[in-house]
């Protein structure tokens, strides 16, 4: 049978704001255990939780970046359940008021098009804390540091289709959150995750199949892999005519499967209700439209101003636009240079190439963007190179210069890479080659017309090794210039 | 030196005719003394009574010293105080020490009173008769024989034995007007928002206020004054500038119209009582009040819907006590469920279990619209009749409760007749309304409550009222035989 597939995801993306959602504990990560829970975060008896009223802006960033109709009145509810890192016995949520309601993003298909995904609602929470399962013997340690840390959990509509479009769909709101600001991104630290819905329906049937949800899975790769071997296992299910259990699963990336979590370990009656602690979210249409005013250029108005405005293919530009860094870096260097062509083959050729390398971001690039600039400057006025930009930029990339612009031109000099263009000089130096190689003459010479384009190469290989830097277009034309008054 | 009202003390301590040490001392001794028999503390803390009084001595030897500067007082053992044992009434919270102060305990610090102890109270704030505490009952010094009320039985019968002359104190459904009565002194339930809920221990958070018992309406506007206020800490705190209750408490009354429900005047209300009730409410009519009957039509509602939104609330806020972090923590647990499941069977008592399975099962998926929403719009009806009834008067006044002290051990098998003891209290706390109980009256030789109920944030208009009557009668004077 020929079977569709139907996935939703459940994004958690911790929101950068200093202090936790309903306490003024710090969110920075890597303390010391504990050290970063008031009596708010431990959930003491006769403690308060108010609401810090960053987290509620970035929410409202976030609906307003995905088109969003934003709750003017959001309502925070109570999630009951026990858990040791759970220190109140509930987790403060918003179940029927949330702060995001109906928006959309577009995603790319491998095939070119653009997909829209809607997405059901996104609402504000607190994360709970960890519990540490190594080095207390037989006990658990819990680290509360987490709990509080302000959470936005985006809830897609069922309406991917295949892996590659949860993952796209998952990089694509990594990509606008960070554009945002309101998350770090940092997926190593949990700062994004993902819960997976995935089930299978025969193709053209209406109804939804039975689905499982694959829990806190945490890299893009992840997400892809999680849900390829999830459709695998589902799909041998029901072709030996089993049926779905609707369980939450657990991936394993080692073994790239899921495994059903223990049935304890899932709760099933929440018995939400409406936080007496908390008064109702109001805010008004002045308060959105200045959160809007606060929005930056997005990544897919970005990538359309790259191919519109800019020339750039769609390709580079959706490379070119994902990262917030990146494209930053990309834009400040092709307005150095005035010229997005070449700096996009650039960013995308040497500039993602050392990154790779060297397995660093792009802020730890140690070639600013305005030095790349510079080096693509001397490119365009022929006092470089192809080859001794390239030289230039390694160089500075292994740390070498004082990280200003200006030791670029310093560099260029003491490394002897200036192009020479003097044709006076490239004749001279085109002449004694000529003269040293007169045997490489004669078969040029015997070479029919048609074919001397490509028998002239070696001469030009034999000028550049003679003398470093010169201009090849200046050789080329002083070669065919010389070789044709032979003969 | 125990028959001393709070304004007493305080002109005494200012006119240096004892010490805030000598008057914390003879106290002391008396609580030392006598509240073995009545067990209406949890705690007593002398040492830090006393340097609390030493500090106040020296303050005022400075020059430096205010209106509270000296003056003892108590706090209900709900409120948490940093560094002393707070224990709710609970087992569960047997080894709590509390590591920060509640707002309302800040304070009171901050004005210079001397905190003499932790009074009792039932367990979680939970009952009407202080019989649920894990620490014992607490006994009505009219009659030992007779509960003080409750949940602030402990605050209510130290200071009608004259151990403390003012303690603070909650009210979630009548925890303060229903013992002010049972044990015949004044207490006052503020609005909704008034104090800062910050430290004080939830119960049913939407319910919950803070609030005082005293002998004295005027010494009621003397700790209001120190308890009420903003508090960026509490989200439902209300930022409202708090007016000096005891300036408007001689103002007139004159013209001033008096609601009587005649709900609150239902066959459940012992006729002697009523006779009672009716009778203070004559005395308004002397100074000039109106007196009209009026009609809260969804006064028998009040209490179906409560138990249904406060123990539904006391589910989530006692889910916490779990044994993990803090209080008690059942030895050699054999996995997480069991450490749950057994220090939390071990650390609550019935009442409290009761109320958690109640509000679990109310919250329960399936049962959430019957029980819980459909109590939160029966509670906006409770509140739009007050608000109906509010355009009409100025102030309604009835019962505090059906009959006077009922004895120990009579209601503790049957929940139900427990629960309706706060038949006349709850439907305020549900509004969110301001609520007083003045003594008005014996019956059988045990103190009658007159219940007067006020308009959002008209507590000074309450406490105008009930310094009035005082100034007019000698009801609030009366105190248990032996005693004075």
């Amino acid at each position: 049978m020929e079977w569709e597939v139907v996935i939703g995801l459940e994004i958690h993306a911790q929101l950068a704001t200093k202090s936790k959602i309903f306490s003024g504990a710090s969110t920075e990560f890597g303390a010391d255990a504990n050290t970063q829970a008031c009596a708010i975060d431990l959930g003491l008896p006769g403690v308060l939780p108010v609401f810090n009223e960053e987290a509620l802006r970035m929410a409202v960033k976030f609906g307003l970046a995905i088109d969003a109709e934003i709750g003017k009145r959001s309502v925070f509810d109570r999630k009951n359940y026990f858990y040791p890192d759970l220190p109140k016995g509930y987790q403060t949520t918003q179940l029927h008021h949330p702060i995001v309601g109906k928006g959309y993003i577009d995603i790319e298909l491998d095939n070119g098009e653009t997909k829209r995904i809607n997405v059901t609602r996104a609402h504000l929470e607190e994360d709970a804390g960890k519990s540490v399962h190594e080095g207390f013997g037989a006990m658990s340690g819990i680290d509360l540091n987490r709990a509080g840390t302000p959470l936005v959990e985006i809830v897609s509509e069922p309406e991917m289709r295949s892996a590659k479009e949860a993952a796209a769909y998952f990089r694509k709101m990594h990509s606008i959150v960070t554009y945002l600001g309101i998350c770090d991104g940092d997926l190593s630290q949990g700062s994004m995750r993902c819960d997976c819905n995935v089930s299978l329906r025969p193709k053209g049937q209406a109804e939804f199949g039975t689905r499982t949800e694959i829990k806190n899975v945490n890299s893009f790769r992840n997400v892809e892999r999680a849900i390829e071997s999830e459709i695998q296992r589902q799909m041998d299910i029901l072709e030996d005519g089993g049926r779905i259990i609707q369980e939450t699963r657990l991936y394993d990336a080692d073994k790239n499967e899921t495994r059903g979590m223990r049935s304890k370990e899932v709760a099933n009656d929440y018995r939400y209700f409406p936080c007496p602690d908390l008064l109702p979210v109001i805010i008004d249409d002045d308060y959105i439209d200045a959160v809007r005013a606060t929005l930056p250029e997005l990544p897919d108005a970005k990538r359309k101003r790259f191919v519109e405005v800019h020339g750039l293919s769609s390709v580079d530009a959706g490379v070119l636009s994902a990262n917030r860094e990146l494209a930053a870096y990309f834009e400040t260097v092709a307005e150095t240079v005035n010229d997005y062509k070449l700096a996009a083959n650039w960013v995308q050729g040497d500039v993602s190439a050392t990154l790779n390398r060297l397995e660093i971001s792009i802020a730890e690039l140690a070639v600013s963007a305005e030095q790349l600039g510079r080096i693509l400057q001397l490119i365009k006025d022929n006092t470089l190179n192809n080859g001794g930009a390239k030289e230039v930029f390694n160089a500075l990339a292994e740390g070498k210069g004082d990280g200003s612009v200006a030791c670029i031109d310093s560099l260029v000099d003491s490394m002897g890479l200036k192009q020479v263009s003097d044709t006076g000089a490239i004749e001279a130096i085109v002449a004694e080659v000529l003269a040293a190689n007169a045997k490489l003459v004669e078969g040029y010479l015997a070479t029919p017309e048609d074919k001397r384009a490509k028998a002239i190469g070696p001469f030009i290989g034999l000028v550049r090794k003679a003398a470093k830097g010169v201009n090849p277009q200046v050789v080329m034309d002083v070669l065919q210039k010389k070789l044709n008054e032979l003969g | 030196m125990h028959n001393k009202t709070i304004a007493q003390i305080a002109r005494e301590l200012a006119a240096g005719e004892y010490s805030s040490v000598e008057i914390t001392q003879a106290l002391l001794s008396r609580i030392e003394q006598l509240d073995p028999v009545y067990n209406s503390f949890i705690t007593v803390t002398p040492e830090q009574a006393l340097a609390q009084a030493k500090a106040a001595d020296e303050l005022r030897a400075a020059g430096q010293a205010g209106i509270w500067t000296g003056v003892p007082m108590a706090h209900k053992d709900i409120f948490c105080t940093n560094g002393v044992l707070t224990t709710c009434g609970s087992r569960m919270l047997g080894n709590f020490v509390a590591p920060y102060d509640a707002t309302v305990v800040s304070n009171f610090n901050a004005a210079g009173a001397v905190c003499l102890g932790k009074t009792n109270l039932d367990e979680f704030a939970m009952g009407s008769s202080n019989e649920s505490s894990f620490y014992g009952a607490v006994k009505n010094p009219w009659d030992l024989e007779r509960v003080p009320g409750g949940s602030s039985g402990g605050s209510a019968a130290a200071v009608a034995a004259r151990l403390v002359p003012g303690a603070t104190a909650t009210d979630t459904g009548g925890s303060i007007r229903q013992p002010a009565a049972l044990c015949g002194i004044t207490g006052i339930k503020p609005t909704y928002g008034r104090v800062s809920r910050w430290g004080m221990i939830a119960y049913a958070s939407s319910l919950d206020q803070g609030g005082v018992m005293t002998r004295t309406s005027e010494d009621a506007a003397m700790m209001l004054n120190v308890m009420a206020g903003f508090d960026p800490k509490d989200s439902t705190c209300v930022d409202r500038a708090v007016p000096d209750y005891t300036a408007t408490l001689n103002d007139s009354i004159e013209g001033l119209t008096i609601g009587l429900p005649k709900e609150y005047f239902s066959a459940d209300l012992d006729p002697a009582m009523a006779q009672q009730v009716r009778a203070a409410v004559a005395e308004f009519e002397k100074m000039g009040a109106k007196v009209k009957e009026i009609s809260l039509p969804n006064t028998h509602l009040a209490i179906p819907v409560y138990y249904v939104i406060a123990p539904s609330e006391c589910s989530a806020n006692l889910s916490r006590m779990d044994g993990v972090r803090f209080g008690h923590r059942v030895a050699d647990p054999k996995d997480i469920n069991d450490l749950y499941k057994r220090s939390r069977s071990e650390g609550f008592g019935a009442e409290v279990k009761r109320r958690i399975m109640v509000g679990t099962y109310a919250l329960s998926a399936g049962f959430y619209d019957a029980y819980y929403l459909k109590a939160q719009q029966v509670r906006r009806l409770i509140k739009n009749d007050f608000v109906e009834a509010f355009k009409e008067v100025d102030v309604i006044m009835g019962p505090v409760t059906p009959t006077p002290a009922f004895r120990a051990g009579e209601k503790t098998s049957d929940p139900v007749s427990m629960y309706l003891e706060d038949i006349f209290t709850i439907a305020l706390n549900l509004a969110g309304l301001p609520g007083m109980s003045i003594p008005c009256g014996t019956v059988n030789n045990l103190p009658v409550g007159l219940q007067l109920i006020g308009n959002y944030f008209e507590e000074g208009r309450l406490l105008n009222l009930g310094h009035k009557f005082q100034q007019a009668t000698d009801w609030h004077q009366q105190a248990p035989a032996g005693l004075v």
